[in-house]
Parts: C-alpha cells; sequence; structure tokens
C-alpha cells in the first residue's frame, strides 16, 4: 500500500490550494486552519514515506499505471523521502508563522504557499527529467506570486529580476532536456541512467553539452557563482515567511544536482562518467568566497543572511562535488541543517523588521531584547558553525570527507578562513544591532508576532536535535549516500514494471 | 538537408534576438527577448524527435516508419507554461512601470538623503515598502 501513498504529498496541496482558492476565497481564518491542518498532514505522510523508505527499499508510483520508461513515474528512495521531511517540516512551521501577521496582507498567500509546497513536493519524488521541469514551473509561479505577497516597489523591481532570470533558466532546461531526448530518446531518469553508458562516440559530446546546461539551470536555482545574483534581492525584499519557506528552493537545486549527477551521469555513466564534478568544486569554492565577501560588507540582518546563504550553498555544493561517499553524505546533513537554519534565520529578521507592526496585539508577544539576542546568537553560531550545533558537525564532515580530494588543502582553507569572516560578520551586525542599535542599549521590551517567534523557536529546536541526534541521523545519511552511489539499485527497482505491456506493435 | 538548414538557422536567429533583446535596458525589450527565447526552444524541441515528413505517429501495420508523438506533448507543455510566464511577467513589468514611473531593469541603490532611510543602517532592509 506504501505504493499508492507515494502520491500523497502532491494530492494534498494540490487538493488544498484548490479548495482555498475556490470555496474558501472570503475566510481567511478558514483558510488558516484547512492550510495549517493541511501541512500536518504533509508532514506526518513525509514521516511514514521516510520510514517506509528507511528500510532502503526503492518504491515506484507509476501514474495511469503506464509501465516504467513510457509513463510518468514518481519515486520513493532515500533522499525523496529525506527531503519530503524537510520540506513537510518547513511548510508547517512557516505557514504558522504567517498567521496573523503576513497572509493578511495581500491575498491567496495560503492558496501560493500550497501550490509552491506541491511543486517542492513533486519536484522531490518525479523520476522524469520532463517532469522535473515542470514541478520546476509549479514551484516557480507559486514562488513568483508568494514573492511579490504584500507588493511595494522594491518588491516589484527585485521580482522582475527573479522572474525574468528564471524564464532563461526554464529555456536553457528545455534546450538541455532537448538536447538529452534528442541523444537518449528517452527522458526517465532511471532509463536514461540504464542507456546513457551506451551513447555512441560521435554523440557523447552533444549529450555533454545537455548535461552541462542542466547544470546551469540547477546552477541558477542553487545560487552558484556567478549565477546567484537574484537571490538577495528577491529574498531580501520579500516577507520574511515567503524567504523562510524560500530557503528550501536552493536545497531544490542542490538535490537536483545530487540527482541528476549521481543516477544518470554518475560514475556508471561511461565516457561522461561524473560530468559535473571538475565543475562543481571551483564554482563552489567560489560561490563560498564571494558570498562570505559579500556577507562582511552587508549592511542589514536580511542582507547579510542571504549573502550567508550563497556562501552556504557553496560549502554544499564543494560537498557535492567531492563526489564520494563520504562527502555525499555530509552534504545531505549539511543541507538539511542549513536549511533549517536559514529559514530560522529568515523568520528572526522578520522579528527584527521595525514593519513587523501588522498584528493585532493579542497576537503579539512581549519580549526582552536579550532572548531575541540569544536567538540570534545560536542561529548564527549554527550558521557559522562554531561548535556544539549542527552546522559544525556539518562542516567538520564536509572537511573529513575532503580529506581523501587532490584539492583539500584549498577546500580546508577556503572553508576555515570564510568560517572565520562570516564569524566577524555576524558578530558585528549583531553588536550594532542589539548593543549599539539607533534606540540605545538592549534590553529594551520588544513586541513580536507571537507565532512567528514560536515557530522561529522550534527551528531553533530542530537545531538542537540535529545537534543531539547527529549519530542516528548520520547513520541515515551515509545509507542515503550509499543508495545514491549504487544507481543500479534504482533503475532495477523503477524499470521492472509490475505491469507488463500487453501486446505490443 | 535543406530542411534541417532552414530549422537550425530559423532556431539560431530566434534565439539570437532573444539573447540580445534580454540584455536591454528597458522592461520591454526583455520581455520581447523572453518570447523570442521560448519561440526558439519550442522550435527546438520540435526537431528533437528528427525531422520526418508524412509518416505516421502510432501503430499502423502499411506505415514504412514512424515520427515520434513526444516531443509534440513536451512543446505542448512548454508552450502553455511559458505563456502563462510570460503573461506574469507583462503584468509584472507593468505594475512596476505604474508604480515607479520608471521601465528601467536596474534596481536603484537607495539614495542616503531620502527619508531617513540612512539614519537606521543596521535595521532589517528591504521592509521599507508596503
Amino acid at each position: 500500500m506504501t505504493h499508492s501513498w507515494i502520491v500523497m504529498p502532491l494530492v494534498i496541496p494540490a487538493m488544498t490550494a484548490a479548495v482555498l482558492v475556490l470555496a474558501l476565497r472570503h475566510t481567511l481564518q478558514g483558510q488558516r486552519i484547512i492550510s495549517v491542518v493541511s501541512a500536518a498532514i504533509q508532514f506526518a505522510v513525509a514521516i511514514g514515506l521516510y520510514a517506509s523508505a528507511a528500510d532502503g527499499s526503492i518504491s515506484a508510483y507509476l501514474l495511469g499505471d503506464w509501465p516504467a520508461p513510457f509513463g510518468i513515474i514518481l519515486v520513493l528512495d532515500r533522499l525523496a523521502a529525506t527531503m519530503l521531511v524537510l520540506s513537510g517540516l518547513l511548510g508547517l512551521t512557516v505557514v504558522t508563522a504567517a498567521i496573523g501577521e503576513w497572509d493578511q496582507r495581500g491575498r491567496h498567500f495560503h492558496a501560493l504557499f500550497q501550490f509552491q509546497l506541491l511543486g517542492i513536493n513533486g519536484a522531490f519524488l518525479t523520476g522524469d527529467l520532463f517532469n522535473l521541469f515542470v514541478f520546476f514551473e509549479v514551484l516557480l509561479i507559486a514562488s513568483y506570486g508568494l514573492m511579490l505577497h504584500g507588493g511595494g516597489t522594491a518588491r516589484m523591481k527585485a521580482g522582475f529580476h527573479y522572474v525574468a532570470i528564471n524564464l532563461i533558466g526554464s529555456t536553457v532546461f528545455l534546450f538541455a532536456v532537448g538536447i538529452i531526448y534528442a541523444v537518449v530518446g528517452t527522458l526517465n531518469m532511471a532509463d536514461l541512467a540504464a542507456k546513457v553508458p551506451q551513447v555512441s562516440e560521435s554523440n557523447v559530446g552533444l549529450l555533454a553539452t545537455g548535461a552541462l546546461l542542466l547544470l546551469t539551470v540547477f546552477a541558477i536555482k542553487s545560487a552558484m557563482v556567478p549565477l546567484h545574483w537574484w537571490l538577495p534581492p528577491t529574498y531580501g525584499s520579500t516577507s520574511p515567511p515567503a524567504a523562510a519557506l524560500f530557503a528550501i528552493m536552493t536545497k531544490v537545486g542542490a538535490y537536483s544536482i545530487i540527482r541528476v549527477y549521481t543516477l544518470i551521469f554518475g560514475a556508471e555513466a561511461g565516457p561522461l562518467a561524473d560530468i559535473a564534478a571538475p565543475w562543481l568544486v571551483p564554482a563552489g569554492l567560489l560561490t563560498l568566497v564571494l558570498g562570505t565577501i559579500a556577507a562582511l560588507a552587508a549592511r542589514s540582518v536580511l542582507n547579510l543572511v542571504c549573502y550567508a546563504l550563497v556562501a552556504s550553498m557553496g560549502t554544499l555544493l564543494i560537498a557535492i562535488g567531492l563526489s564520494s561517499e563520504a562527502g555525499l553524505a555530509a552534504a545531505l546533513y549539511y543541507a538539511v541543517q542549513s536549511t533549517v537554519v536559514f529559514s530560522g534565520l529568515f523568520l528572526l529578521a522578520g522579528l527584527l523588521s521595525r514593519d513587523a507592526n501588522a498584528t493585532a496585539p493579542a497576537q503579539r508577544l512581549r519580549l526582552n531584547g536579550n532572548v531575541l539576542a540569544a536567538c540570534y546568537l545560536l542561529l548564527a553560531m549554527a550558521m557559522i558553525g562554531l561548535p556544539p550545533l549542527a552546522g559544525f558537525l556539518g562542516k567538520l564532515l564536509i572537511l573529513d570527507a575532503a580529506r581523501a580530494d587532490s584539492q583539500v588543502v584549498i577546500i580546508w582553507t577556503a572553508i576555515l578562513v570564510t568560517s572565520l569572516i562570516l564569524l566577524v560578520s555576524f558578530a558585528r551586525t549583531g553588536i550594532r544591532m542589539f548593543w549599539t542599535g539607533p534606540e540605545g542599549k538592549t534590553p529594551e521590551i520588544r513586541s513580536v508576532p507571537k507565532r512567528a517567534f514560536q515557530m522561529m523557536m522550534v527551528l531553533i529546536a530542530v537545531v538542537a536535535a540535529l545537534s543531539l541526534m547527529a549519530g542516528p541521523v548520520m547513520t541515515n545519511m551515509a545509507a542515503t549516500a550509499e543508495q545514491l552511489m549504487a544507481p543500479k539499485t534504482y533503475i532495477g527497482s523503477v524499470l521492472k514494471s509490475p505491469a507488463p505491456p500487453q501486446g505490443g506493435g | 538537408m535543406s530542411m534541417e538548414f532552414l530549422m537550425a538557422t530559423g532556431i539560431g536567429a530566434l534565439t539570437s534576438v532573444g539573447l540580445y533583446l534580454i540584455l536591454q535596458w528597458r522592461t520591454f525589450p526583455v520581455v520581447v527577448g523572453l518570447s523570442f527565447l521560448s519561440y526558439a526552444v519550442n522550435v527546438f524541441l520540435f526537431t528533437m524527435g528528427r525531422l520526418t515528413i508524412n509518416q505516421p505517429p502510432i501503430v499502423n501495420t502499411e506505415a514504412s516508419g514512424y515520427t515520434d508523438p513526444l516531443p509534440q506533448a513536451l512543446v505542448l507543455t512548454a508552450i502553455v507554461i511559458t505563456f502563462g510566464m510570460t503573461a506574469l511577467i507583462v503584468v509584472l513589468s507593468l505594475r512596476a512601470y505604474l508604480e515607479t514611473g520608471d521601465d528601467g531593469v536596474a534596481v536603484e541603490p537607495p539614495r542616503p538623503d531620502a527619508s531617513g532611510t540612512d539614519r537606521t543602517p543596521i535595521g532589517p532592509g528591504g521592509e521599507a515598502t508596503r
């Protein structure tokens, strides 16, 4: 029965969004209840799917029961399940944080939010390159709406850049898909993985072009330098809950890189084996260094968090680029914890904003300024990678995995030095924010939206849990990496079609 | 050969026009450029199943060969999606033009003298507008 549950992370948000738009258009309170309940169910389903994938089995859902290489399929493996749990967690916390504050500043916040979850979950589950494109578009078009939610000229201007770069990205994605289809004749990922090693000599160059064009698209999504410039203005000018959810969108790019370049163009891809690896480590290093320098120059908390996000994507890309099992396991652990940390940081930046004054007094919480400062300290420590939090463990694992790599000296230097610079940036901004702010010394009483604060505390608790439970979590990540490095199992489980084609011509 | 040549030059021309227009200052040429790029990719997707004439797409006992029906499905999806996206970006650039009175693509740096924004340089940025 697990098989039919695989489609639920898509069906639930799609149905919820439709109900929200059609039936509950006029009652914000009803929208809130349905949206939160739906997000909670999605989280629960994601945990259930994670449990069913935890034994290492790979199960596929055939839409319309078309046999595997011909129909549309959804595939659940350890990696997809992990990412689903992450998006379920963020969906639940962020939608709750938005209630009473940001969801009333424009219409259809909850419907857009559910469509965004549909796109994210779909991108994680799909087993087909063209459907990856479709789900990218679903999550993008919802993110355009969420990004512009609340209006304002700054958002309009940044939004135009965001939409334009992503439209160009979609076009490049289609070119890449076209080239790959023209050469291999299939777009099913498992089928591609089986056929890419057998591509004839004369077509290898064309296929490599397609593979690298695809990498460009994922580089845009994951904010890889030099395609990162759209991220800080976009995330910096959107509403904090939207930015908190967008923290996972860069990871959708990273997920796609992991999926495509371990499964299709991985170690067993014949002449195209590990085609992305020579690009990922240098690009990751560049992203890390430039993101860190920009973070040092940041003039506001939000700006600092945006560039720190670019820097953390650099670290993640380096770990992926090691293309070893240990590197991949470290990358997954780092990706999960940094998504949670950045979601918390974006919520915190929203709490610190002078603009967060629209809530009714009943939904506000009066806080000592030191509480927010302590939250900032914890999240900053996790982001920079100071012990004892998960960020430290993530970076340590990446450094450890890099020991086997030929570029170990550069990678170690870059990660350690940028961590120090990030420490300086976060400390400087923290000092100016909390100690020498324009309103004098800190222990001022601040009034903040209650739910956003509570959800930020939940995210901090998750970071703490990820640090405490690092052993078991890492065991799971290592098993995930092992599964990814053995694409034969994936190909075998997907292509063995439960309903054999009848007749045939 | 001639049809391949025609398709290739057509796609090349559409792409280069699109690229040129995307690099312009104003939003209108950028939007038109994006449309040109999406036309280019639509035609490109058509050719990815190889150019064949007068062949059936589905199984037929009298057929001497087949044309690939899948690119048509993909092109249709791509057309619908890019059409929706283009509509969105048109509305977005119109809104941005009407609200700011300026259809430039560049984001203006904040002016230090405007309405005291310089007073709190370390406030969380980007939230000044409603």
